[in-house]
């Protein structure tokens, strides 16, 4: 099994025509078994094709033409237009909706989040590649294309969730290599504000008997980390977690940003030093070198059958 | 991106919130006009973006426009933190009854803002918030709607405040709110709110953060306080090194090469993406390597801004050589970057297998990469070497 997607999902792309958006189309429709891209929608391009998927003017044409609830959109516009594209989206019945679009002011993003809450829908994102399930389906440019997405990503039982897109490959193909595949690996995004946090996807994760571990990709920067800490102490999960922390160096840095937005460092919590000891101080395993994450993988969950048994 | 006291004050006025009469000056001779025009004792403060201004001797405090000139000369000339101020906010020294807090931030966790606010002003809000955790309210707004008065009111009351204050206070932490949404701040912040001897309320101190990434969307404010594009607002200021890397990356549209930011090592970096560059740089300090910049590739640059950004590092004065690695690349063409690495070193007249210490990108179009690397004898390595050992290899090789 995996989370958010599988081999049934049904999305569409908003910003289809745009130079980045059609090879992320040609991608998805060309990895694992085919994702099922019903559509896609550019204002004022009604009737094109882009790979053979129809392009619509409207969230509301594609659906029709579907003939069926639309699962899922991947939203690639410029970022004044995010928000509307994404509530556009949500009004007509979509319930998850992959952000790539970076450099959206903070309060859009908070509007869209609360705005999909109040809808029961589910953002990824912003200024994220999306989500893959090994040798089944990608919806987002994770990965890349085909053939290098499935050099990097093999099916198997470790959930990824990280804060950079090129990390999300690098740890997934470093597990890879050592023999542990992924049951699904989600970019969340590398923004202040995202749609989907670790601790919000956790349950899910939980909640997938596939899944036996969590890798995270972690920052400076943020509450992200605090949340997952306290999400782990209060609840008993059956998942190790094993996470990295990049951006050390920033501690020496405060007010300045490096990476993504994200990482602007706003109090003392926000720091890599703090999180690294809140994060330990949860029982979640912190690596030193990415290479060491297998080998920490393979401990925790032997640990957790060993306690099982 | 933080605005000056005096623009905070500006922003603070234009909501409609009421401040003590003040004014803003870049000479000793206009410091001592605002003083005259005030017609009472004054505060000079010193404007610098950098907190701590009062311990530095940047807060001076004068009876008459002669004194208000004298310490205006004195804190203009006063470097706080490597900050030179922009001039002074020559302020009216007003009676004070009461210091209030009132704060409105973004709750990343809760995805809201939170208006804070305390009847203990003045001071450090998370130490009062530590010592009298019942005298900070805290309420969090929709994002879908204004904010009411009721919130603002809720919130005072919440505080233990009653009476004249409450009526008063509310419209203003109302106002305070409203404005935090409209012009696009991380914080908004008025410390203190001060209660006069005649039950008004003005604003003594403000403190505004506003998000980079909503600057083109608020040009109209910016215009309004004389904030140009080139103003980035960053901890320290750009360097020339800094300001020539955003020239290569604005050359054309294609993909990132910039987001530098200059160090003082010997080790020049090529590096991606945005998690990528984070991972080695600190791979290659914990190597002891010492990087003589931080950058950013990604989003497939064009062979231009590849070389034009190695060209930048290879002439950055003590370097010797640049190491040119990036996590697993997707989009950006592994080829393509091998050939702009390689074009600035021969452009430069030296020898790639020379100055390159390694070469780590896999990924996307890498067997064309990979090619045109060992035609020119470069040093490179695959996805099998990690991004620690690529920094180490790097490291060693200088």
């Amino acid at each position: 099994m995996s989370i958010l997607i599988d081999a049934s999902t049904t999305f569409i792309v908003q910003g289809i025509t745009g130079r980045e958006a059609v090879n992320l189309t040609r991608e998805c429709l060309d990895y694992g078994a085919g994702a099922k891209v019903v559509g896609g929608v550019t204002p004022g391009r009604l009737g094109r094709d882009v790979h053979g998927v129809p392009v619509f003017d409207t969230v509301a044409q594609a659906v029709e033409a579907h003939g069926a609830p639309i699962d899922g959109s991947v939203v690639t516009v410029p970022p004044a237009f995010t928000k509307d594209a994404v509530l556009e989206a949500i009004a007509n019945g979509i319930k998850l909706v992959v952000i790539v679009t970076e450099r959206i002011p903070r309060r859009d993003v908070a509007q869209m989040v609360e705005f999909a809450d109040a809808h029961g829908a589910r953002i990824i994102g912003p200024n994220c590649l999306g989500i893959i399930v090994p040798d089944v389906i990608k919806m987002g440019g994770i990965g890349g294309p085909a053939k290098n997405a499935a050099q990097a990503y093999t099916p198997g039982l470790v959930g990824v969730i990280s804060r950079s897109g090129g990390m999300t490959t690098e740890m997934s193909s470093t597990l890879s290599a050592a023999g542990l595949g992924q049951s699904t690996a989600v970019s969340i995004g590398g923004d202040a504000i995202i749609g989907s946090t670790y601790a919000e996807l956790m349950p899910l994760f939980e909640a997938d008997a596939q899944t036996e571990a969590i890798v995270i990709y972690t920052e400076p920067g943020g509450r992200m980390e605090a949340q997952l800490a306290a999400w782990t102490l209060e609840n008993d999960s059956r998942l190790p977690i094993v996470a990295f922390m990049a951006g050390r160096f920033m501690d020496e840095m405060p007010g300045m940003s490096f990476g993504h937005a994200g990482t602007i460092v706003e109090g003392k919590e926000d720091t890599a030093t703090e999180k690294i000891a809140r994060l330990a101080a949860a029982g979640i395993t912190v690596a030193e070198r990415i290479e060491d994450i297998p080998d920490l993988v393979k401990q925790g969950i032997a640990e957790r059958k060993g306690a099982a048994v | 991106m933080r605005f000056f006291e005096y623009e905070s004050r500006k922003i603070v006025a234009k909501a409609g919130i009421p401040t003590s009469p003040h004014g803003f000056a870049t000479s000793p001779q206009e410091a001592r006009r605002i003083a005259q025009d005030i017609g009472a004792p004054t505060v000079i403060k010193s404007q610098v973006l950098t907190g701590g201004r009062m311990k530095a001797g940047g807060v001076k405090f004068a009876d008459t426009p002669g004194e208000a000139a004298a310490h205006a000369e004195e804190i203009l000339a006063l470097e706080i933190d490597g900050h030179v101020p922009r001039g002074v906010l020559v302020d009216s020294r007003v009676a004070v009854k009461q210091e209030y807090y009132a704060g409105v931030t973004w709750d990343g966790t809760r995805k809201k803002p939170v208006m804070i606010f305390s009847p203990m002003g003045g001071i450090d809000i998370e130490e009062v918030a530590e010592t009298h955790p019942d005298k900070v309210g805290r309420k969090h707004l929709s994002n879908l709607r204004e904010a009411a008065d009721f919130e603002a009111k809720e919130v005072i009351a919440s505080t233990g405040v009653t009476g004249r204050p409450l009526q008063r206070i509310t419209p203003i932490l109302a106002r305070l709110a409203r404005l935090f949404s409209e012009y696009d701040m991380t914080l908004a912040e008025i410390n203190p709110l001060a209660e006069l001897e005649d039950g008004s309320f003005v604003a003594v101190d403000a403190h505004m953060d506003m998000e980079n990434e909503a600057r083109p969307r608020q040009k109209a404010l910016l215009a309004e306080l004389g904030v140009g594009d080139e103003e980035t607002r960053q901890a320290r200021e750009a360097t020339e090194f800094e300001l020539a890397g955003e020239a290569v990356d604005a050359q054309d549209h294609r993909g990132v090469a910039g987001n530098v930011t200059e160090f003082d090592g010997d080790l020049g970096l090529v590096i991606g993406a945005g998690g990528g560059s984070l991972t080695l740089f600190d791979a290659v300090r914990a190597h002891g390597g010492r990087p003589a910049n931080y950058c950013e590739i990604g989003g497939n640059p064009s062979v231009a801004k590849a070389c034009g950004l190695a060209k930048l590092v290879l002439s950055k004065p003590g370097v010797d050589k640049i190491a040119v690695m990036m996590s697993i690349v997707s989009n950006t063409r592994v080829d393509i970057v091998a050939r702009g690495v390689i074009k600035a070193c021969v452009e430069l007249g030296h020898d790639p297998a020379e100055k390159i210490a390694i070469f780590r990108i896999p990924g996307a179009w890498e067997e064309e990469g990979f090619k045109i690397l060992e035609a020119y004898g470069v040093p490179y390595a695959d996805r099998s070497v990690s991004l620690n050992e690529a920094a180490r290899r790097a490291v060693a090789n200088v």
